[in-house]
């Protein structure tokens, strides 16, 4: 399987992506940030066909969407972004003007396919590192805002209480999850880079004690999904998004039982 | 008397055309016990965060200055409410230490395990500081927040509603920490509270505020007729 480039190229990559989505999505868990995720994922659509329209690259094109929306989501206060009506608004806009992009680009149905649902056998080398450094810068600063990131996600009147500046932190955050759904989705597809950055995570939440725990859990699952799902699709030459949604989706099922049968 | 470490000039607050107070004045000193009482809707929690600097006000000033020098004020604040999710990954002990202070390291340094550890010893919950925060007693979780509070190592302790919802016995023993901590620590104490009764007991000096102005004088004159209107 490793005799193919796209398949090392692939692996590499979504290694990076799990390993990005699982720390994220913890705090996207926390901070119950689900059906936002959701949203930027739709806007990532509209960015990548935004890039076919215009010649750029499509992440290039999501990174744009995503981050502008999260930076004016922050500004409208996240509060107002979580309603569901206003996620369904701005949602079907930017589907729509996905598609009346990919319309104006002239692009192939199946470029549509590739954006939405993922593709494996796409990624140079030269993608390999944008997502790898991408994927770095995520995790670094991550790292160096830990302390407060944690804080808010899990005390929110605690830490304003005390001094930290939430406004800030949500905004990186915010910032930071733009960048982890681009990323994510240049392997899963716009459609169920959710997938990634939740399914891991609330496994982890019904399994994990601690902080730790939480990290590990949500970051295994989530690279074990991506390594099994690339294995099965080399395998049966079926699309990878439904392996890994099929083995995280089970993953979570398993995990929700466990996690009944100890409170019985 | 030593300089005060607050002092709030003609403190007004307006939320649209509702004046909420107007011209309040009051200093609080270091080791001072103060409560702060008065109607719901009063404006007690506004002022609050005014002095927090959550809340800009309409009109008037917070000076702030550490006891003895020229440092920013460090406040310990225990809000009266949490939103802290039932499934939330956190034991009493990594509650509290959330409160450690910045650093770019995410895991805890061996200085600052003893700061917790004292912490929690401090405020009686060492036996209990491994089970899950969202399994204890309302008694045990106010404990968990004013132990958070203290972390950060407060000149001034400003606890809104904290013993609002316990029983007597519970109540007593909170403020019986909460002033042996206080006053160990040479810190001051905001006590926030509708319990006369506790601000007469465990506070020197009362801040009362009606009718948009503040009334101030000991607390062993406080009673149910003085949140009718005393003024100075």
């Amino acid at each position: 399987m490793f005799a193919f480039a796209f398949m090392r190229h692939a692996f590499v990559a979504s290694t990076f992506i799990a390993l990005t989505c699982g720390v994220v999505g913890v705090f996207v868990v926390a901070r119950q940030l689900s059906f936002l995720t959701h949203m930027l994922s739709e806007i990532g659509f509209a960015g990548a066909a935004f890039g076919a329209f215009l010649g750029i690259s499509p992440l290039l094109g999501m990174l744009l969407f995503t981050i502008a929306s999260s930076t004016l989501i922050s500004g409208l206060s996240v509060e107002r972004a979580r309603r569901e009506s206003t996620i369904s608004a701005v949602s079907s806009l930017f589907i729509g003007s996905g598609i009346l992009f990919l319309a104006l680009a002239n692009q192939s149905s199946s470029y549509a396919t590739d954006i939405l649902f993922g593709s494996i056998v796409g990624i140079s080398i030269n993608g390999v590192w944008q997502l790898v450094i991408l994927s770095l810068i995520v995790l670094l600063t991550i790292w160096l805002i830990f302390r407060p990131l944690q804080f808010d996600s899990f005390d929110s009147v605690g830490a304003s209480a005390n001094g930290v500046k939430t406004g800030i932190i949500s905004i990186i955050f915010l910032i930071l999850l733009a960048v982890s759904v681009s990323v994510g989705a240049q392997i899963v597809g716009s459609m169920l880079v959710f997938i990634l950055m939740t399914i891991p995570a609330a496994i982890a939440k019904a399994l994990g004690h601690s902080m730790k725990q939480l990290l590990i859990i949500s970051v295994v699952m989530a690279i074990l999904g991506v390594w099994l799902g690339l294995w099965l699709a080399y395998v049966t030459n079926w699309p990878v998004t439904f392996f890994i949604a099929l083995i995280e989706v089970v993953a979570y099922v398993v995990a929700l039982i466990y996690q009944r049968r100890q409170a019985d | 008397m030593t300089e005060p470490i607050l002092t709030a000039a003609h403190l007004t607050m307006d939320f649209g055309s509702k004046t909420v107070f107007n011209d309040l004045n009051f200093t609080i000193h270091a080791g001072e016990k103060i409560s702060l009482i008065g109607h719901n809707g009063a404006g007690k929690t506004t002022l609050v965060k005014i002095l927090l600097g959550l809340l800009a006000p309409t009109a008037g000033t917070v000076t702030k200055k550490s006891p003895g020098g020229q440092a920013k004020l460090k406040i310990g604040y225990v809000p009266q409410f949490r939103n802290i999710d039932a499934d939330a990954p956190l034991s009493i002990a990594s509650f509290v230490a959330l409160n450690v202070g910045l650093s770019w390291r995410p895991w805890l340094t061996a200085n600052e395990k003893k700061r917790v550890a004292d912490v929690l010893a401090l405020t009686d919950l060492t036996a209990i500081k491994d089970r899950p925060i969202t399994l204890t007693s309302g008694g045990e979780r106010q404990r968990a927040y004013l132990a958070q509070a203290l972390l950060a190592d407060p000149e001034l302790l400003i606890l809104d509603e904290a013993t609002a919802s316990m029983d007597v016995d519970a109540k007593k023993a909170m403020m019986d920490l909460v002033v042996k901590v206080v006053t160990q620590r040479n810190m001051a104490l905001l006590f926030v509270s509708h319990d006369l009764e506790l601000t007469a007991r465990y506070t020197d000096r009362y801040l009362l505020i009606t009718d948009e102005t503040l009334a101030t004088g000991s607390s062993k004159e406080v009673n149910a007729d003085s949140l009718k209107g005393v003024r100075i």
